[in-house]
């Protein structure tokens, strides 16, 4: 076993972890973080995915011991903690309907945010390009697109 | 834009684009998949799965897997095979129909490669797993059946014991059924006869969601939780399978994570769950991974389609004759017999055949065995259909879509009755076309078409069309009964009205994905007069849903929602004579709207009594009149009259580069007509994603074995599913024809557009290379296979794979680091 000590959503955890433990399963069954997902093990999905010192990653291709001394945000950690607020990209995912069975919502949600990070005025082909990680199964992509973009306008009318 | 949005009052909710309600717990992390479940003491289960396609069990060697730490059990076929009885399928299609036993754990011989042969209890998931590597299986390998055709000539066998790879022969002729002419003296006196043979690949279903199962044996009951469509069906399929009384099974679906299909089953792995949480006495999970999913839940499509249609020379149809083979794997599951049968009444599609024949034989191979995948016998029908129309188009050198409007069935001919039997209740494909035509710029389109042909471009156009129809709604229960399948086609509500005014609706039709929450809450508030933030829609828990057939077929709305409608209105009869009683007046001289009671001829401006009140004046029952029972709450349950019929234009633009085979879609526009739509922003979500669904059966889906039967599309690195990149945006718009056999005037919209697209996009690109003497490419149409059409219809002998090698033989690999990836 091995000690790590990792922030996650704004708490700092100090666990032990057999050194083969994904990050996904730290997160899930140590943490009870488990509104991030497992949804294949060929880290094509992205259903896992969370942000690592603020960049989008699999959570199923890191080991949790690769998170030691690093800071974790799932999508548990995205809403304002005391009043619930939603960040523009949940909001406009629930305004576009940009989910359905909701599965592989966590992941889309935070490839997005990141997405939007490195890229705040993406095309439709730059989000269509930025996303491909990520399956979905029952939108088609179609009010996914339009989401990412509708929250890059949000951000934009924020800032302006 | 829509006839319902037109026409519906300020107040109305039906109509109404609302955000949805299922959405803030999803968006936020707090989700309750079934794999977020734990509970005290929990063990953890892992199957092991056979290697090979087909094998006799010669011996089981459990003991290192028993050692490994923390594993609590090992299971085998032997250990379990009094308790475990056999899967089952719930539609004997014929009264011959021949099947194998289907044991959740194979005891002593496993059909198709991923067949449970043992299961391993262990403190923890990982532990499982290890343990599991660790059970060694001794095999004699048998011969495979993996090609359907040459199953269907019984050359080898699937299950020796049965003695034929043949399940059953199910036909359907019009002229023995009376709803129709002869098919054969169509054909020997067609003008113009087109034979093709269509082969529809196998698909797999590939909800993001993998299939999860917990039982929780403590207590009096037996608690299920499992990723399912049909906690109805799986716990009524338990009790019956394992011979547990009905009444001691919980089934829970909690959030689930989509189906397709997928989920429609009841599985080896939720009666070895069971089985296990029975024997250990403490509560047992299992959740497949990514690749045992692809192997082992179970596929869809995989049929040989033969068809011949019969024309006159001036294009009119005269005959159609459909001749199926469909591979139903290496077992039936729930209504694996059934699905290619749905296609039946289907080929005839939106046309006046006026003579039909269905032909389909049902064959055993030694693969996964297929079941419902979205559309479910639909898409293959339409499929088929659409592309003869096309190829007779083809044949008689005219447009396609002038071929389909000569043949199909006018809007001032419904309600109009097929040859297939089926009485379609309303539609207007002319409407429907001529919006997909000015939205597409279909004129323009073939305009740029025909430059591009002319100029030798080498990325040349092609234009797919594709006017389908579907039935939805299974069904009225008699149609069901007197196709042989085993349970009925009504759906369940209830309505209780709460004392502080908020209600609760229970339905039946257990979502996962589709907006059931939202929906019903529209229909609801308009029903009653309540504000749609009041009412929480109960589902998918029998213990609470104490009774329903779940979700599947395009069914939930036109049969769950009128069954809601149908409660709502008890509720509102109910409430009548209390509201007679408290405003002192005659029953029949009240009137209800907008959620209150009032007297006719009271004049403007009086309160009236809300029904709501009455909810808190029942609950209180002090004053109510003699003999009413302190009540509101009502149940109904209903049972539809027909299917429900939506259809729609679909017109797809391919750009195909010609010399590398490589395909793009420039345009989709479809136009369906579901009838009065509830939710416009759930509808348009349910059509492009069943677009897609259909969009990837024809460029990128294909489930592929080897020889031995071995799947080499087991992970998600192989089995493609399409991404945001490959897809594009959709013009999706609505004409509204509503349905006569419901209140709602609605029609089924899930499955639409995974059954329409299909065959846009296949129409599309042949219609891009038919220029070079292509007829056919198989799907899933790679650039691969579209290359080597082009090239075969070119005449030009394409290049054997071996004549170009890229590296000298015997030579080591001569790319520099530099040069991979296509970087140089």
């Amino acid at each position: 076993m091995t000690r790590i000590s990792v922030k996650v959503d704004g708490v700092t955890y100090e666990d032990e972890v057999e050194p083969r433990t994904l990050l996904v399963h730290y997160l899930r069954e140590q943490l009870g973080k488990t509104g991030t997902v497992i949804g294949c093990d060929t880290s094509n999905c992205g259903a896992c995915t969370v942000h690592l010192d603020g960049r989008s990653v699999k959570s199923c291709n890191v080991l949790a011991v690769q998170a030691d001394g690093h800071e974790v945000t799932t999508v548990e950690g995205l809403a304002d903690p005391v009043d619930g607020t939603l960040t523009p990209v949940q909001e406009a995912f629930r305004d576009c309907h940009a989910l359905q069975c909701g599965f592989c919502t966590p992941g889309m949600i935070m490839q997005a945010t990141d997405l939007l990070r490195e890229n705040p005025r993406p095309t439709e082909e730059e989000v269509r390009v930025g996303m491909e990680g990520n399956l979905c199964r029952c939108t088609g992509y179609h009010n996914i697109v339009r989401a990412v973009l509708e929250a890059a306008a949000q951000r934009e009318g924020q800032r302006a | 834009m829509t006839a319902v949005d037109e026409t519906r009052a300020p107040s109305a909710e039906v109509g109404r684009d609302r955000r949805r309600k299922e959405d803030q717990h999803l968006i936020t992390g707090r989700s309750r998949f079934t794999d977020n479940i734990v509970l005290p003491g929990m063990l953890h289960v892992a199957m092991v799965r056979r290697p090979y396609a087909h094998a006799r069990i010669t011996g089981i060697d459990a003991s290192a897997a028993q050692e490994s730490p923390g594993v609590v059990a090992v299971l085998t076929g032997d250990d379990v095979k009094d308790q475990q009885g056999s899967l089952p399928n719930a539609w004997p299609v014929t009264p011959e129909q021949k099947a194998p036993p289907h044991p959740a754990i194979a005891v002593d011989r496993v059909a198709f490669s991923g067949e449970v042969v043992a299961a391993v209890v262990a403190r923890t998931a990982a532990a499982a797993r290890d343990a599991a590597e660790l059970v060694d299986v001794d095999y004699e390998e048998l011969d495979p059946v993996v090609d359907l055709k040459a199953a269907a000539a019984d050359e080898k066998l699937a299950h020796p014991d049965l003695g034929t790879n043949r399940s059953a022969l199910w036909v359907f002729d019009s002229a023995e059924a009376g709803t129709g002419g002869d098919v054969e003296e169509a054909i020997r006196d067609a003008e113009v006869l087109v034979e093709r043979e269509f082969r529809q690949q196998r698909l797999i279903p590939a909800f993001m969601e993998p299939r999860s199962v917990v039982v929780d044996p403590t207590g009096e009951q037996f608690t299920m939780w499992s990723a399912t469509q049909v906690p109805h069906i799986l716990r009524l399929m338990l009790a019956l399978t394992l011979a547990v009384p009905e009444s001691k099974i919980r089934v829970i679906a909690p959030d689930v994570g989509g189906g397709f299909g997928g989920k429609l089953q009841v599985t080896p792995e939720e009666v070895i769950t069971f089985l296990v949480a029975r024997r250990t006495g403490k509560p047992c999970k299992w959740t497949e991974t990514r690749s045992e999913s692809l192997l082992s839940g179970h596929h869809g499509r995989d049929q040989w389609q033969k068809l011949t249609l019969a024309a006159r020379r001036d294009g009119t149809v005269t005959g159609l004759k459909v001749e199926l083979t469909a591979n139903m794997g290496a077992y039936l599951g729930l209504v694996t017999s059934g699905i290619p049968i749905l296609g039946a009444f289907m080929f005839n599609a939106i046309y006046k055949f006026p003579s039909y024949r269905f032909e389909c034989q049902n064959v055993f191979t030694n693969l996964t065995w297929t079941d419902a995948y979205r559309g479910a016998g639909r898409p293959e029908a339409t499929f088929a259909i659409e592309r003869m129309m096309d190829e007779l188009a083809t044949e008689l050198g005219r447009d396609p879509i002038e071929v389909r409007e000569q043949n199909w069935i006018k809007h001032e001919e419904f309600p109009f009755t097929t040859v297939a039997g089926l009485e379609y209740d309303s539609g207007n494909y002319e409407a429907a076309t001529a919006r997909a035509k000015e939205l597409f710029g279909y004129d323009e389109l073939r305009a740029e078409q025909a430059r591009r042909r002319e100029s030798g471009d080498r990325v040349q156009l092609g234009i797919g069309v594709s006017t389908f129809t579907e039935m939805c709604g299974l069904a009225p229960s008699r149609v069901l009964g007197s196709l042989s399948y085993g349970a009925g086609g009504w759906e369940h509500a209830s309505v209780r009205m709460l004392p502080s005014g908020k209600v609760e609706v229970i339905t039946g039709s257990s979502a996962h994905g589709q907006g059931h929450e939202t929906a019903w809450s529209q229909i609801v508030a308009d029903q009653l007069g309540v504000p749609f933030e009041d009412v929480e829609v109960l589902h998918g828990d029998t213990q609470i849903s104490h009774k329903g057939l779940d979700t599947y077929g395009s069914r939930s709305l036109v049969v769950g929602g009128q069954a809601v409608i149908k409660a709502a209105q008890k509720v509102i009869d109910k409430a009548r004579p209390l509201a007679a009683h408290v405003l002192e007046a005659n029953v029949d001289d009240l009137e209800f709207a907008e959620g209150r009671f009032t007297v006719r001829g009271a004049g403007e401006g009086q309160e009236g009594i809300g029904l709501t009140d009455l909810a808190l004046a029942v609950f209180a029952a002090h004053d109510l009149p003699d003999g009413m029972e302190p009540s509101l709450d009502a149940d109904a349950t209903y049972d539809p009259v027909n299917f429900s019929y939506p259809h729609g234009t679909h017109l797809c633009a391919m750009e195909v580069d010609t010399e590398t085979g490589q395909s793009r879609m420039r345009a989709y526009v479809c136009v369906d007509d579901v009838g009065n739509v509830v939710n416009p922003l759930i509808v348009d979500g349910q059509v492009h994603g069943g677009l897609v669904q259909g969009i990837a059966q024809a460029l990128w889906e294909e489930a592929v074995y080897d020889d031995q039967g071995t799947l080499v599309t087991g992970s998600f690195v192989d089995y493609t599913l399409p991404t945001s990149a490959d897809t594009i945006s959709y013009v999706t718009d609505r004409t509204v024809t509503p349905s006569t056999t419901n209140d709602l005037g609605a029609k089924g919209v899930g499955e639409a557009g995974t059954i329409a697209s299909t065959p846009a996009v296949v129409n599309a690109v042949l219609d891009a290379v038919r220029q070079f003497g292509v007829t056919d490419i198989r799907m899933p149409m790679t650039p691969e296979r579209v290359w080597r059409a082009i090239q075969e219809g070119r005449g030009s002998a394409p290049t054997p794979e071996a004549a170009q090698p890229h590296f000298e033989a015997g030579e080591p690999n001569q790319d520099t680091p530099e040069t991979e990836g296509g970087q140089a």
